[in-house]
């Protein structure tokens, strides 16, 4: 049996204990909030913002910044899990639910898919069940203040029980689709669903 | 299939020393050590018990006329998960895994040629000092100027070495500036770098210049642009973006 | 347990960072190969371009328009590279 190298006295990163059950299989819990990002960061004004619903619905919808404040937000605190090892947990953040945006628009009776579109170009995909019920928001504060560009402000999509890779940064509105479309990380080798309690990081997990 | 010919060896680090406050120059004696072009790196690979790995990059700082070593010099960065090990637990004696050397875009040797630019941002000066090792130990004399940019005389890396590199008289200028704090009675620049300095600096040497900006990105985007507004032709400007990108807010 | 790739090169910001990978992938030294944007047509060479860093993914964008040239996802057993980005990618035959 060959041996590993091992480096003397190399033990990575700080891992924060965590309490049994809330960390998935393959990762690690962290006391930080570490920065991913595939591009520059976005700096949308506000003025110029927008959120839209579009695809198989009735009627898309549009809301402004200030319109999209005057819907019912909420708190709400969860443990979140990149698909790069790290988990934090106990996030708190402060947005709109995936489900109070449907009062407003009837997804069509096969938009079984959403692809999430954001500044910048970045998409991701995810079946349309895993936004409902209190799994999805679109979340604009963080840890009490306005949520800061870096970590994807003015709003991004904020779905927990997934890979934080589909808890899009900068993200501008959801298209509801029939088939399902493979997003910008899920067309170049990671998963199309991305649970992190079936370890589902690639294609083919 | 995945092309084997850049394989994982293990180094021994054979001498560490400091630079400065901050940066650790890491001395590593090669077992399958192959002629490197400066500008080039090594990846350098760390191993927990449990099998956690970690991977950097780092820049040769040594002349490749000298065989069966390398030297690697690292700055050490707050919460660094792997310039952290190399600071504050290698010691002479320890193994490293590394795969290299590697690089095709960002070097030069004096076949190439010159006048020789190079413009450091901090720890950015790191691949271009293999550049002027190389250029001294071959006994080189094209023209070559260096411009480095550092907070406070005590950032500046290979200080000594710089200055009798200087006086050792086969044509290489270096031009310090700093950016918070400078020496008693400097006359020198006190100021980032910027269009004007790099006119004044890059103009003498002509035309055909070529020019290695590494650092930071903003202070390497700023001097490319800097020096494409001065004359210099964007082919003979070469880049390597260097330092923490945004880390954890 | 690697760190992912981009992890690994979050010290290095550009082209360069790629070098290890696209030298496994191709058997050659790849950053010094020129390459055209598909999307504004600037050409340089790859180790030129920007690599933002992390990512689960390395990217690596045009300098002069930001568009995404390549991108390369390192897996347990395989590597994926997109490089739509790019009118081609150039590679050097051997001598014969």
């Amino acid at each position: 049996m060959s041996e590993r190298f091992v480096s003397r006295g190399f033990v990575g990163k700080r891992q924060v204990a965590a309490p049994g059950g809330r960390v998935p299989p393959g990762q690690h819990a962290v006391d930080d909030f570490p920065v991913l990002s595939a591009g520059p960061t976005p700096r949308t004004t506000l003025e110029k913002w927008t959120f839209s619903l579009e695809g198989e619905l009735d009627t898309p919808v549009r809301w402004s910044w200030e319109e999209f404040q005057g819907l019912p937000a909420q708190d709400f605190t969860v443990d979140i899990h990149c698909v790069t090892k790290w988990t934090k947990l106990d996030t708190r953040w402060w947005g709109v639910s995936v489900d109070s945006l449907l009062e407003h628009v009837q997804p069509g009776p096969n938009a079984g898919f959403v692809t999430a579109y954001c500044d910048g170009g970045y998409t991701t995909n995810l079946p349309l069940p895993d936004l409902l019920n209190g799994q999805g928001f679109i979340a604009y504060g963080y840890d009490g203040r306005p949520l800061a560009p870096e970590h994807g402000g003015p709003a991004r999509l904020v779905v927990p029980h997934l890979y934080f890779w589909k808890s899009a940064k900068w993200v501008r509105g959801l298209r509801f689709m029939e088939k399902d479309k493979r997003g910008f990380w899920e067309s170049a080798g990671y998963h199309r669903r991305g649970d992190p309690w079936k370890e589902e990081r690639y294609a083919g997990d | 299939m995945l092309n084997r010919a850049l394989e994982w060896q293990i180094a021994s680090v054979s001498a560490i020393q400091a630079e400065t406050a901050r940066t650790k120059t890491f001395t590593l004696s090669l077992p399958a050590w192959v002629r490197h072009l400066p500008g080039q790196h090594y990846d350098l690979r760390l191993t927990a018990e449990d099998g956690y790995q970690a991977q950097r990059s780092y820049s040769i700082a040594s002349e490749p006329e000298r065989p069966g070593q390398v030297d690697l010099t690292v700055e050490r960065l707050p919460d660094g998960e792997v310039s952290g090990y190399l600071h504050d637990v290698l010691v002479p004696g320890d193994r490293l895994e590394v795969r290299g050397p590697i690089g095709g875009y960002f070097v030069w040797e004096v076949s190439r040629g010159g006048p020789l630019l190079l413009v450091a941002g901090g720890s950015g000066v790191v691949p271009l000092m293999s550049m002027l090792r190389h250029r001294m130990a071959v006994g080189s004399s094209v023209p070559a100027r260096l411009l480095y940019s550092s907070r406070t005389p005590e950032d500046v890396i290979y200080a000594d070495e710089l200055k009798s590199l200087q006086e050792g008289g086969d044509g290489l200028e270096v031009i310090h500036t700093f950016t918070r704090s400078q020496p008693a009675g400097w006359t020198g620049y006190t100021r980032r770098i910027d269009a004007a300095m790099l006119k004044e600096i890059s103009t003498p040497l002509g035309g055909k210049t070529q020019v290695f900006i590494c650092g930071p990105t903003l202070l390497v985007e700023g001097a490319a642009d800097g020096l494409v507004a001065a004359g210099l032709a964007p082919g003979s400007i070469k880049t390597e973006r260097f330092g923490p990108s945004g880390g954890s807010a | 347990m690697v760190a992912p790739l981009n992890e690994a090169h979050e010290l290095m910001l550009d082209g360069n960072a790629a070098a290890g990978i696209l030298y496994e992938i191709f058997g050659e030294e790849m950053t010094a190969s020129p390459i055209e944007c598909g999307g504004c047509g600037r050409e340089g060479e790859l180790g030129s371009l920007l690599a933002f860093a992390p990512a689960p993914g390395l990217v690596l964008r045009c300098p002069a328009c930001e568009q995404v040239i390549l991108r390369i996802v390192q897996t347990p057993d395989h590597v994926y590279l997109d490089a739509r980005g790019a009118v081609h990618l150039r590679l050097a035959r051997q001598a014969a």
